[in-house]
């Protein structure tokens, strides 16, 4: 006789599954992937001629890293919540799943992007930008997995909000900046602390901002997303 | 399983409009309602409200399953939609849609359910091709079985015979006499030959 188990649903099951959806629809359609790299790659490349023989201090190069990751990011992260409203899918999302499930879930997908996107883009920034040298990799490892928790929680809460608005592209990236300004600050200093070969014990205050962004972005994410999600 | 559906005091606002205001009704197990209506009178609307993923202006949907209150989380296991808005993953199989739905649903599939919900729907020679290969006809017949999946105790249909043949309105009648056999159906239509009986009927027209 064919069941149905278990007879309690698991709310932990249906966030790992809206992960798992996400990430098979993204390798069969490769949206996110596609934009995420094709802007890595060129904007790297625009560095490289710009920059040519003559380098720049480790503070602009630090600083032009994170550019690079965040509007990488902004290209690619909103595809979580635009794609289920641009192909209509967004209502049978809701008739599956609890809010907090679809809300962590989406989460989870975009920290393993923002990961694949970070990881990918320092092995290139550091192999082609000549004078990016990184001096005390524990600051960056720090800073680089921080950042991107960071990065995808509110860019997962601002590409719930905007889904729905008429002008999604333009959008994302003007809500984005304020919101993520105080991580890209911090981060750039970490980074920064990093290639001028810092004590781990000086970028503790960096640290301390980060997780405290991270919390304040996830737990008003938890909070508001009923409401952005529902109507 | 006992359920029960109570609608209280509903309203609906767009833009300033008013949909409809003051829809109140209850429901029980072997329960057919018939929600009628001229085009824009709302009846989307009102199976949108009832199926919870849209809140009302006012007013209040509540579920009684077994004497408890379900929690607003639990609509997703007590409720089942079939309209003509609601899309599937059409990059995924009609086997894979299936057993996403019920794994977002926080649930897992044993046996062969899925093969005999397919089967059931006549669809189970293409199940394995993507949804997006499908014709109309096969996409509202995959949209039965997502909502059948989970076995809900609430099924809405609006619409209900869209993009149909004879074989596939036979098989929805089938699935909605068993609904009204087991459990509460909702039907959204102006047609009547989709509905044979019902126990109450909401014209949207009448009300403002």
């Amino acid at each position: 006789m064919p069941s149905i188990e278990p007879a309690h649903p698991s709310w932990l099951l249906s966030v790992v599954s809206i992960f798992r959806k996400d990430w098979q629809s993204e390798l069969r359609t490769r949206y996110a992937i596609s934009a995420l790299a094709m802007f890595v790659i060129t904007t790297i490349s625009v560095i490289l001629f710009s920059l040519g023989s003559e380098g720049a201090p480790p503070a602009a190069l630090s600083g032009m890293l994170w550019v690079v990751i965040f509007f990488a990011a902004m290209s690619g992260l909103s595809r979580t919540f635009v794609a289920e409203e641009e192909r209509g899918t967004a209502m049978t999302l809701q008739l599956m799943a609890s809010p907090s499930a679809v809300l962590l879930g989406k989460l989870l997908f975009n920290l393993v992007l923002v990961m694949a996107l970070n990881s990918v883009t320092v092995v290139l920034y550091g192999a082609l930008i000549s004078g990016f040298v990184i001096r005390t990799y524990s600051i960056f490892l720090v800073t680089i997995a921080l950042g991107s928790v960071g990065l995808a929680a509110a860019s997962t809460i601002i590409a719930a909000i905007i889904a729905r608005a008429n002008t999604k592209g333009t959008l994302y990236p003007v809500l984005s900046f304020p919101i993520l300004l105080p991580l890209l600050l911090t981060v750039i200093n970490a980074t920064r602390l990093a290639s001028e070969g810092a004590l781990f014990e000086e970028a503790y205050g960096e640290f301390q901002v980060l997780i405290s962004y991270i919390a304040v972005v996830i737990a008003t994410s938890y909070m508001l997303f009923d409401y952005v999600w529902k109507d | 399983m006992n359920i029960q559906l109570e609608a209280s005091g509903i309203k609906k606002v767009f833009n300033r409009r008013v949909i409809f205001r003051n829809i109140s009704f209850s429901l029980r197990e072997r329960n057919t309602l018939l929600i009628t209506g001229r085009n824009g009178s709302g009846k989307s609307t009102l199976i949108k409200i009832i199926s919870s993923v849209l809140s009302p202006t006012a007013g209040s949907i509540r579920i009684v399953s077994n004497d408890m209150p379900a929690r607003p989380q639990a609509y997703a296991q007590l409720t089942g939609l079939v309209s003509p808005y609601l899309q599937m993953y059409d990059e995924f199989s009609a086997r894979e849609m299936l057993s996403l739905a019920l794994a977002i649903r926080g649930m897992r599939a044993s046996g062969t359910i899925i093969v005999d919900l397919l089967r059931r729907v006549s669809l189970e020679d293409r199940c394995d091709d993507p949804v997006r290969t499908y014709s109309s006809g096969m996409k509202q017949r995959v949209k039965y079985a997502f909502a059948l999946i989970h076995r809900p105790p609430v099924l809405l249909l609006d619409e209900p015979m869209a993009n149909l043949d004879a074989e596939g309105v036979a098989i929805v009648q089938d699935i909605m006499e068993e609904q009204r056999r087991e459990g509460i159906l909702i039907v959204a239509t102006n047609d009547l030959r989709d509905i044979r009986t019902y126990d109450l009927q909401i014209d949207l027209n009448a009300i403002h």
